[in-house]
């Protein structure tokens, strides 16, 4: 079995996939070492958004990658499905995310100006009262104050997508080698060499994208990599008859039909499970902004961890000391996943990096 | 498909099936009543319009969904049948529900 | 039931929620409130149920009937739909005795209206006291489809015909198991017993069955097979499938109860210590739940679990709790010896567990065999990226139909055992409940 390649991924979440297809579009030996089938993998947590509102706020590079981002996706999608017959089921017309409180309505608005002021009026908006809103989507109740909507915002089936990412790996040549958690990594003459559970396998080039992992993994080779654990919970229900024309931050409607809740953000380290205390504040918030939703079916619920950096911005790192050596982190691989492929793909490569890249770069982290 | 066994003379209770009244033994499940009446196949998919029946009876396959008074999908190996209840197949693939 | 009593009897205060409206659970069901006239059809075995049911209706503790457990967790929050109604409850101790459930049996055409298992029929015998009109076909191997037939046989159904799927060499495996087995001579006799009668009936005995396939439009119409090589082929409406049973582990894989795999078994079972007590701590699994042993064995898992219980509770001290319990250890050990014979003498051959190309696995998401044989190809990781990726699995019945089966095709694929692959992960809601009931929870 073969144990050396130019380029190894590890991870092979939406993240490490996503960048593995981007090198093998242009460098045949590319492989992805993986985890486990039961392993944190926030990838299968994932809600699904497309989403550009309110990011980078705080920070005008991030408001651009994240627009630049979602101004890409149609095309990404399409090429995927020529590419791999699988339809992710991109749905981009806007996205609400849903004002209860005034409170939350004064910080929603003045977050959107932010934005549209760091993206020079590229990034629009709007904030909808309660009549608006209803005449979108009707079924919205009475006690909703209003929403903020972003035209650019949508939403995909994570799940899919991840899948349609393996399927087009595996069509470039990708090798995909599945139950590999890596236990350490090394330089030795020249290259990298990284052992696994029971395998070594050896390349010029490797590429961190294991998730919560990272920090451990990424230490190895002189990279600092910040991230910690943050979980959410989600609930999906039954099929529905479709009534959603569009992706809100608290529900969405997936294209079986099936209803997805979320989300709470909770402290607790590496503990995945459910409560019933989220589960109940999410089925109650659910049925407060949609009442007919009284009668529909939970099917499931579940907790996955998200990968947050403390800035809960991206992290596009190369080693400053072992060149060839990157490491890649964000909670948003949905969003960003086509120029994962694309930007962050080539500058691995060698080409002249994006200008936002550098912006992202794990160095802001110390101090 | 299903009738009862020899020697029992259970009590009858009226329901309105599909549309129609029929009388059925007091005490016994939905699913029950399914098989009683013959009434196959059960439910359609909503993905294929694949025909299916109840198949476990035990409340853990949900092949047995049916509308009763009104509140669709409901498992009918859970429901005890009661004199006046409104049941319906859920046969159509499209319609009330997404695809 | 015997786990209530036992804690009970040592002073625990004790609810027990029954999914059911009758107690009884699978094997007793509907034992004091039957709608037979004779109850003694049913057999010796279904009729000594009474006498536990009557014990435990005269109990003081709080039986809650209709309710279902949706939500359990490891710090012992339980959510319960009552009523309609959905009830947060808190405990200190908890005895999950949720049972088993039959081994899926998928091959072409098994998702056809007209087949179903053999406990589907024994429910609608024991609960309703329908039989069918024509005499069944009854597929696949095992005690309880002899059992079945048997029950048929007496209430003047009769049997179309037995398809067994029992592999030839499990005969001369399980000898050596006979011995020790021969401890529950009285089982084995009375099984001895089922076996003549139905030879006595003339019931068509096809042996070493494979191949199956249900044939039909919008219900079975036949069946085809092949038993010793030959091609058969019989016209029915009624097929009745077994394969034997497997611990329903659903709830407690949910609270994050650690399992392991049983190879003899062919199955997953909770991580247990011999009280019975899980990985989480105040979390117990009494029953089949805990490991198929039988009724006599579940009952005594049982009463140890109620035990231990009121010893962690603080009621009783250790010293009594061993002395009170050795009796129920030893006539356990007794109602197990029979066990290794009969899971070698019953094991599920290799081509029963992995289904030909185009049977349906996922019934709920209709999700072929094909699929998930791809996805191996693929480098699919396990069973949870398939089910990410096809969603086998995520439908209604929560894998509890397909699991084993996709576990299967990646163990035959990988050549491993179900072991090394690993289950499906379990999720609430363990049964369903609606938004609305969640959004006005009642605490206790």
């Amino acid at each position: 079995m073969d144990s050396s390649f130019d380029t190894i991924v590890i991870g092979g979440g939406l993240v490490g996939a996503a960048i593995a297809c981007g090198i093998a579009e242009r460098d045949r030996s590319v492989a992805v070492v993986d985890g486990g089938d039961r392993d944190f993998r926030a990838s299968r947590g994932n809600f699904g958004l497309v989403w550009v509102q309110g990011k980078g706020a705080d920070f005008a590079p991030y408001a651009h990658w994240s627009g630049m981002a979602a101004r890409r996706w149609p095309e990404f999608a399409q090429a995927l499905q020529d590419n791999t017959g699988v339809d992710v089921g991109l749905q981009q017309t806007g996205g609400y995310d849903f004002c209860l409180t005034q409170q939350e309505w004064d910080a929603r608005e003045h977050e959107m100006r932010r934005v549209q002021a760091h993206t020079h009026g590229q990034f629009t908006y709007q904030m909808l009262d309660n009549a608006e809103l209803k005449a979108r989507i009707p079924q919205v109740s009475d006690t909703v104050l209003g929403a903020s909507y972003s035209p650019l915002d949508g939403h995909v089936n994570p799940l899919y997508l991840l899948r349609a990412l393996h399927h087009r790996m595996q069509n470039l040549g990708c090798r995909y080698i599945p139950d590999q958690p890596v236990v350490s990594t090394r330089q030795e003459h020249g290259h990298f060499v990284l052992d696994c559970a029971g395998q070594r396998y050896q390349c010029e080039r490797v590429i961190f994208c294991a998730g919560l992992a990272n920090q451990r993994l990424a230490r190895d080779l002189g990279m600092n990599v910040p991230v910690e654990p943050l979980r959410g919970q989600l609930l999906i229900t039954e099929r529905v008859a479709q009534f959603l024309p569009c992706a809100t931050l608290q529900v969405r409607q997936t294209m079986e039909g099936t209803l997805q809740i979320g989300d709470s953000h909770e402290d607790v380290g590496l503990d995945d499970s459910t409560t019933l205390e989220v589960i109940t504040r999410l089925a109650a918030r659910a049925v407060s902004i949609f009442p007919h939703l009284s009668s529909v079916r939970l099917n499931r619920a579940w907790g996955a961890l998200r990968v947050m950096t403390p800035d809960g911005l991206p992290l596009y790192h190369q080693s400053p000391d072992y060149p060839g050596a990157y490491a890649i982190s964000c909670h948003s691989g949905v969003t960003l996943a086509a120029l994962h492929a694309a930007e962050i793909a080539n500058w691995i490569c060698g080409d002249a990096p994006h200008e936002l890249i550098t912006e992202f770069s794990a160095a802001r982290f110390d101090v | 498909m299903f009738r009862l066994i020899d020697n029992t003379d259970p009590e009858l209770v009226e329901i309105e099936f599909d549309g129609t009244t029929v009388a059925v033994p007091a005490g016994i499940s939905l699913a029950a009543v399914i098989f009683y009446l013959d009434a196959m196949p059960a439910r359609k998919t909503i993905l294929s319009g694949s025909p299916r029946a109840p198949f476990c009876m035990m409340g853990a396959c949900f092949e047995c969904l049916l509308e009763i008074d009104g509140i669709e999908n409901q498992r009918a190996c859970q429901v005890e049948v009661k004199a006046g209840m409104k049941v319906t197949r859920q046969l159509t693939v499209s319609g009330g529900e997404a695809t | 039931m015997a786990a209530a009593q036992a804690a009970l009897q040592q002073g625990v205060k004790v609810a027990l929620f029954d999914e059911q409206s009758n107690p009884g659970g699978q094997i007793y069901r509907n034992v004091d409130s039957s709608p037979l006239a004779e109850v003694s059809l049913l057999g010796h075995d279904y009729v000594f149920g009474q006498q536990q049911v009557l014990a435990f209706r005269h109990s003081r503790l709080d039986y809650f009937a209709g309710a279902s457990v949706w939500y359990l967790d490891k710090s012992g929050s339980l959510g319960v739909i009552y009523q309609g109604r959905h009830q947060e409850v808190k405990a200190a101790q908890i005895i999950i005795a949720s049972g088993a459930q039959e081994r899926p049996m998928p091959f072409p055409g098994w998702h056809k209206p007209g087949v179903m298992t053999a406990g589907a029929g024994q429910i609608l015998l024991k609960s309703a006291a329908l039989v069918p009109r024509q005499a069944p076909v009854l597929v696949g191997s095992g005690p309880l489809l002899l059992l079945l037939a048997w029950q048929y046989l007496r209430t003047g159904v009769g049997v179309q015909a037995i398809v067994d799927t029992t592999p030839k060499v499990n005969r001369w495996r399980a000898l050596r198991h006979l011995p020790p087995a021969l401890a529950a001579s009285d089982t084995l006799f009375k099984g001895l017993q089922l076996v003549m009668a139905i030879k006595r009936a003339r019931v068509p005995w096809y042996r070493q069955a494979t191949d199956l396939r249900a044939e039909g439009g919008e219900r079975v119409e036949g069946l085809k097979f092949k038993s010793k090589g030959t091609a058969h082929q019989l016209d029915t409406g009624l097929v009745m499938l077994h394969q034997g049973v497997m611990p329903a582990l659903h709830m407690a894989a949910a609270a994050g109860c650690e399992t392991q795999w049983n190879g003899p078994q062919q199955c997953w079972q909770p991580r247990l210590d011999k009280w019975g007590e899980s990985s989480q701590p105040g979390i117990f699994i009494a029953g089949d739940g805990a490991g198929i042993g039988g009724a006599r064995a579940a009952a005594l898992s049982g009463r140890l679990a109620g035990l231990r219980v009121a010893h962690r509770l603080g009621l009783i001290e250790q010293a009594q709790c061993d002395r009170l319990a050795r009796p129920h250890f030893n006539a356990r050990q007794r109602h197990l010896a029979i066990r290794p014979f009969l899971d070698a003498f019953y094991r599920v051959g290799m081509n029963a567990l992995n289904p030909v190309d185009e049977t349906l696995v996922c019934r709920c998401e209709e999700v072929t065999a094909t699929e998930i044989r791809a996805l191996v190809s693929l480098g699919c990781s396990g069973p949870n990226q398939a089910k990410a990726f096809v969603r086998c699995g995520m439908g209604p019945c929560q894998g509890r139909f397909c699991a084993s089966t996709v576990e299967n095709i990646f163990a035959g694929q990988r050549a491993v055992s179900v072991g090394e692959i690993g289950r499906f992960s379990a999720r609430p809601p363990l049964k369903p409940v609606t938004l609305g009931q969640l959004a006005t929870s009642e605490g206790e």
